[in-house]
């Protein structure tokens, strides 16, 4: 299993090298993206099977003592979440491989091998099992997008891309002084052995640094109120590079904080943590229902659903964790679609501004299903996935008192739905409007309309698989609140040779 | 010793967050080039004192902490990367626009135009 860890991180980035290398050779780059990404999610699907038969595998890199090394740990919650991811970026990289040639794609012979990048960073951030690590795959997941964002080199790429790159820069100039903070006071940046130290602080020290990450993984996440960036910087991307930042970074941001905060024990903190998720909602569909263009709309969702995961999270019991677990296992799938079928858009019409396009129900009626079934889904409309994610949540918030939060959370759910309706109505009902010209190839059609479908089905996999996926986060949240179990599959149960200074 | 380093990391804080307010993204670029040294001064005041090199068997004293220095090392290259790709994008801004002020977003501006009450950001408009 050691190898497959491995292979989940230095596999893409070794055929990103090799897709770089062949850049100018269209179907050889994509051949080795793809093989690149499939080999990706065949290991990240192998290691979550090998995680539920043997349980938890760490890695010691170089052999090194966890106290001086890097360790690399693969357990349920992680193995799950990297499945999840790897399989949507491989959808996203068929889609932009059959958007090219459209007028909205990007420079493709940069686009997949930075989707590597990406996939990479991304792994390496759930896998990994130190902070420091974890800053290092913070900075390749952001370098990544940088590129992805701003390649294309037009003007509002560049004005947008310019806010996304300074708030970042300054978000990982905050991890850094954090670990600084969090070296001086424990003399290690290892999780486990910060899940032991940690609750022994001062309560002043603990609480510093608990609310210190609270930024950092804030910013990243898009919280209130952390989280103006976002629906600045996304609508400008092209539509790949959209589904992808949507459907994977702000929820890295969220695993690594449901990951810290419950680990180190920051219960203290569940009232802020809970505020924050209620504004963050409310704020997130407020700023939604203002917008005008498809791309904008879906970006202020991308905020306001963050908030439902931070509840859970918020609420630190087994059933709120667990919610927020299976609320992020379907919303990665979910968003990304949701961009997805607003890159559909986009290509008929050439633009996703409500005003301007009409009618697509009638002329492009796969688009309007498409559309149709992850749009329910983010209100939480039975039987589709987010009814049963948020069900759980506020099922976990009832049971927990915290009867202001569910009411926050059901009104925000209402306001979702009402702004999908509008979407629909803009772009679906209306007097149908002339298609784009020149439009796209049948082939280039079918590849998009295919990754989309493949999408859609993911997200209604969730919905199949709920009942064993509800158990898997059960037991995830309850190993992330003891603690105690992942402590000792990281340090080991027989740890004579590690004595604390 | 430790009162020193922890001063200049405040000092390095404020300016370089004073900087990072400016719209001109050469500026940016300077304030951040700050903020990363005062990541890295503030790591090498949480390694503790200085001992001898970290190189076993070289010496008989306390080494010092070798982990805070690795940790520096790595964040002053990706540091150096990153400001290589803000000059970057700050010359390409250059190219469009003869100067490398951060703009603003006439979407927004069009947003805020909906409400009466004046309003210059997203935290205004949905207010």
């Amino acid at each position: 299993m050691n190898a497959i860890i491995a292979l989940a991180i230095v596999g893409p980035l070794a055929a990103s090298g090799i897709g770089l290398l062949v850049r100018e050779r269209h179907h050889l780059r994509d051949a080795i993206t793809l093989m690149g990404l499939s080999a990706t999610a065949l290991a990240a699907i192998a290691l979550l099977i090998d995680v539920q038969r043997n349980g938890t595998t760490v890695v010691r890199v170089g052999g090194w003592d966890p106290e001086l090394g890097i360790v690399l740990v693969a357990d349920q919650f992680a193995a799950l979440i990297l499945v999840v991811a790897t399989l949507t970026i491989l959808v996203v990289d068929i889609f932009a491989i059959g958007q090219r040639g459209t007028a909205s794609t990007g420079d493709q012979t940069v686009v997949g091998p930075m989707l590597l990048v990406l996939t990479a960073g991304v792994s390496l951030a759930i896998l990994t099992g130190d902070l420091f690590t974890l800053f290092v795959a913070f900075e390749l997941i952001l370098v990544s997008s940088y590129v992805l964002l701003t390649h294309q080199g037009r003007a509002a790429q560049l004005r947008s891309g310019m806010t996304y790159v300074v708030i970042n820069l300054l978000a990982s100039t905050l991890f850094l002084l954090g670990l600084a903070y969090v070296y001086a006071a424990t003399r290690t940046v290892n999780i486990a052995l910060l899940a032991e130290r940690i609750p022994e602080l001062d309560d002043g020290v603990r609480l510093g640094i608990g609310l210190w990450f609270l930024v950092v993984f804030g910013t990243k996440a898009a919280m209130f109120p952390l989280f103006s960036w976002l629906p600045d910087s996304y609508p400008t991307a092209p539509t790949t590079v959209t589904a992808v930042f949507a459907g994977l970074l702000t929820k890295i941001g969220v695993y690594v904080m449901i990951r810290f905060h419950t680990l180190t024990g920051m219960d203290d903190l569940g009232p802020v943590i809970l505020v924050a998720a209620g504004l963050t909602m409310l704020v997130g569909v407020a700023g939604a229902l203002a917008q005008n263009d498809v791309k904008r709309i879906l970006s202020f969702h991308v905020v306001s659903q963050i908030g439902y995961m931070l509840m859970g999270l918020g609420l630190f019991s087994v059933a709120g964790v667990a919610g927020a677990v299976l609320f992020l296992v379907h919303q990665i799938p979910v968003k990304t679609v949701m961009f997805l079928v607003g890159g559909l858009i986009e290509d008929d019409q050439g633009n996703s501004s409500l005003d301007k396009v009409g009618g697509l129900a009638a002329r492009r009626p796969i688009i309007a299903v498409l559309f149709a079934i992850p749009a329910l889904s983010l209100a939480g409309i039975p039987p589709f996935s987010g009814f049963v994610a948020k069900l759980s949540l506020i099922d976990a918030g009832i049971n927990a008192g915290s009867v202001a939060i569910v009411v926050v959370a059901l009104v925000a759910s209402m306001f979702t739905l009402l702004s999908m309706s509008k979407i629909w109505l803009g772009v679906f009902w209306r007097e149908p409007t002339p298609p784009s010209e020149p439009a796209s190839s049948k082939a280039s059609k079918r590849t998009m309309n295919g990754a989309t479908m493949a999408a859609v089905a993911g997200t209604l996999a969730v919905v199949a698989l709920a009942g064993p996926l509800w158990n898997m986060s059960e037991e995830i949240a309850r190993d992330l609140l003891d603690g105690q179990t992942y402590i000792d599959e990281v340090l080991g149960t027989d740890r004579g040779g590690v004595a604390s200074p | 010793m430790s009162a020193a380093l922890i001063a200049a990391v405040a000092a390095l804080v404020g300016s370089g967050v004073y900087l990072i307010t400016s719209r001109s993204l050469s500026r940016i670029v300077l304030g951040f080039s700050l903020l990363g040294h005062s990541a890295v001064l503030a790591l090498l005041a949480a390694g503790g004192s200085a001992g001898a090199p970290p190189i076993v068997g070289s010496s008989d004293l306390p080494s010092s902490d070798p982990l805070p220095q690795a940790f520096s090392l790595t964040a002053i290259v990706i540091s150096f990367g990153l400001t290589l790709f803000v000059l970057a994008l700050a010359s390409r801004q250059r190219q469009l626009t003869g100067d490398d002020l951060v703009e603003d977003d006439v979407e927004d501006r069009r947003v805020a135009q909906l409400s009466t009450k004046p309003a210059d950001d997203r935290e205004g408009e949905t207010a």
